[in-house]
């Protein structure tokens, strides 16, 4: 054991206890982040202070919620939104907060994408961010449920209805999975504990093992530059910080962060105050009714392309039903993203995309291609709509299945370059 | 010393074992209490009046918490004789009213005389048979049991052993 003196000091006293200084040395102030990035960059921490949010949101509305189908629809729109105090800023905040979130997760991705984050020794951070997609939309989807309104009960009947899918088992696992043969009681209470227990455990679990891959291949850079960051990192203690390609994580790239922060949350409380509308449908303010479809059932728009992926086909096509095509293409698409470094097969070349010409293409049709998925998985899936939905699910698939092969074109004439 | 290890072995492999089998029934026991509850598992039978039924009218009804759809054909409407339920003259379509697709509800456009899906466009003649969109087969029949003018759901009858065995 370590002596213990009189300190001369709190900090000191916890230091000897603790080691706080030589904690926040390796979590703050000696984790190095490289120099050349832009704000793309502070996504990362965005999303952070987004999930704080929704943890202290939901705190809130948890004291007044009732997970009963009896109770539930009032607890939320008339205890929540007209009794309790600030009730309404709650529900707000957790709404957009949940809606914000995936659009700055998509764009996290498409950063992770365009920079070539993803492979060559960052495989495990890509595959457990994939891995917090899956499981926020998981919490999402369970969170919709909670309110019971049309769209709540609606969502969750197609949802766990995809279930029914799978081959032999499928429609016993739905009625597991329900609890009842149908969305119920029971249904409800269970999803309720997966989204504020079990799910959020996964969430927390998986968050500290994103950043924890984060130490070893360290954050990538605007030029995919590799370098070796104990040499630039002696080069900023030693003094020559102008000279340095790194900067600490504290106090100066999360200042910076900060800034970033700063003018999202600018943004963020003028969709909670002034555009919440957008994350709470009109239809899920009518209580749920099991015997009544909405007219239109469309989940939330973060959804939407793979919801497209899974409707845009429509006819059977070689004796196979529609339907299990687009349940087969909607289960790729879904594990599509978490295979990419192994999908790229130029592994050992990390550039951006605009200086890998195929790829650059490839990146832009992929991103065009999932908002026009977006937009048409909105859309009622009748004459051109349901077309232009299919031609875009059959682009998507076919984008995934040829990136081996302009990856690997890739590494070969590289290959004879040099 | 290989005493000594030997004794070590044995209760790592002791306590595996344990574990294991443990893990294993604690698994079971989850599983089990996901499943659905014995009192809504035997949620009832459901007996209804045919008589009450009005030529041409679409009946919705409840049954296990699924919609159930009788339609009394006209005379105009065309017949399925795989599939229509005879009660004396009468003729009816009895099915379960979830859409084969993603279990939407579909509604009865009289003036078609389509059941039709709004969710993804899915439509079924008037007996019930897929005819298009994404639905991969007809709707349900649910089993039943005719009762001279009843009809008793949740029971299986020789009414409906035969739709299954022209199916099968």
């Amino acid at each position: 054991m370590a002596e213990i003196r009189q300190a001369d000091g709190f900090s000191d006293w916890l230091d000897q206890r603790l080691a706080v200084r030589k904690f926040m040395k390796v979590m703050m102030s000696e984790y190095w982040i490289p120099k050349n990035i832009n704000f793309l960059w502070a996504m990362g921490v965005v999303l952070v202070v987004l999930f704080a949010i929704l943890m202290v949101s939901g705190i809130f509305l948890l004291m007044y919620y009732k997970p009963d189908i009896n109770l539930a629809f009032d607890s939320v729109n008339y205890t929540i939104m007209q009794e309790v105090e600030y009730g309404w800023l709650w529900r707000h905040m957790h709404g957009v907060s949940a809606s914000a979130a995936f659009l700055i997760i998509y764009i996290h991705m498409f950063t992770g994408i365009y920079y070539g984050s993803y492979k060559k020794g960052r495989e495990i951070i890509w595959i457990t961010g994939m891995i917090l997609f899956v499981a926020f939309s998981a919490e999402a989807f369970s969170g919709y449920m909670l309110p019971w309104g049309q769209m709540s009960y609606w969502a969750a009947q197609v949802i766990t209805n995809l279930f029914g899918g799978i081959p032999v088992i499928g429609e016993a696992l739905v009625i597991w999975i329900r609890g009842d043969f149908l969305v119920a009681d029971a249904t409800l209470t269970r999803f309720f504990m997966l989204h504020v227990v079990l799910l959020p455990l996964v969430i927390i679990l998986v968050i500290a093992l994103h950043f924890y891959a984060l130490r070893v291949p360290h954050v990538n850079n605007q030029a995919s530059e590799v370098f070796d960051f104990d040499k630039e990192a002696m080069k900023y203690l030693n003094g020559r910080k102008k000279e340095s390609k790194v900067v600490p994580f504290w106090p100066v790239f999360l200042s910076k962060d900060f800034f970033v922060v700063g003018v999202f949350m600018l943004f963020f409380f003028f969709l909670v105050c002034y555009h919440y509308d957008f994350a709470m449908d009109p239809i899920n303010f009518e209580p749920a009714n099991n015997m009544k479809t909405p007219a239109h059932i469309y989940p939330e728009w973060y959804f939407l392309w793979s919801y497209e992926v899974l409707r845009g086909f429509f006819f059977d096509i070689g004796g196979i039903a529609a339907m299990d095509i687009g349940l087969m293409a909607f289960g790729f698409a879904n594990v599509a993203f978490i295979l990419l470094p192994f999908l790229d097969r130029n592994t050992q070349h990390v550039a951006p995309a605009h200086q890998r010409p195929a790829f650059f293409v490839w990146f832009w049709i992929l991103l065009l291609d999932m908002i026009v998925l977006t937009v048409y998985g909105k859309l009622p899936p009748t004459g051109s709509n349901a077309w232009i939905g299919f031609f875009a699910a059959i682009i998507f698939l076919l984008l995934f299945m040829a990136l081996p092969i302009i990856t690997k074109i890739e590494a070969k004439s590289k290959g004879a370059q040099q | 010393m290989a005493l000594c290890q030997n004794r070590r072995d044995f209760i790592g492999i002791a306590f595996g074992g344990v574990a294991t089998v443990g893990g294993i029934l604690a698994l079971g026991a989850m599983k089990k209490s996901w499943d659905p509850l014995p009192s809504v598992q035997s949620a009832g039978f459901v007996t209804v009046d045919l008589s009450l039924v009005a030529e041409g009218e679409m009946k919705t009804l409840q049954w296990r918490g699924k919609p159930i759809f009788i339609l009394r054909k006209t005379a105009d409407t065309p017949r399925n004789e795989q599939r229509d339920v005879l009660v004396g003259e009468k003729v009816f379509t009895l099915v379960v009213g979830l859409c084969t697709h993603l279990g939407c509800i579909p509604y009865y456009e009289e003036k078609s005389k389509v059941f039709k899906c709004a969710c993804h466009g899915g439509e079924f003649d008037a007996s019930g048979m897929n005819t298009f969109g994404p639905p991969p087969r007809p709707l349900d029949i649910p089993p039943f049991k005719i009762e001279g003018e009843k009809l008793v759901l949740g029971e299986e009858g020789m009414e409906y052993k035969k739709i299954m065995a022209k199916k099968a």
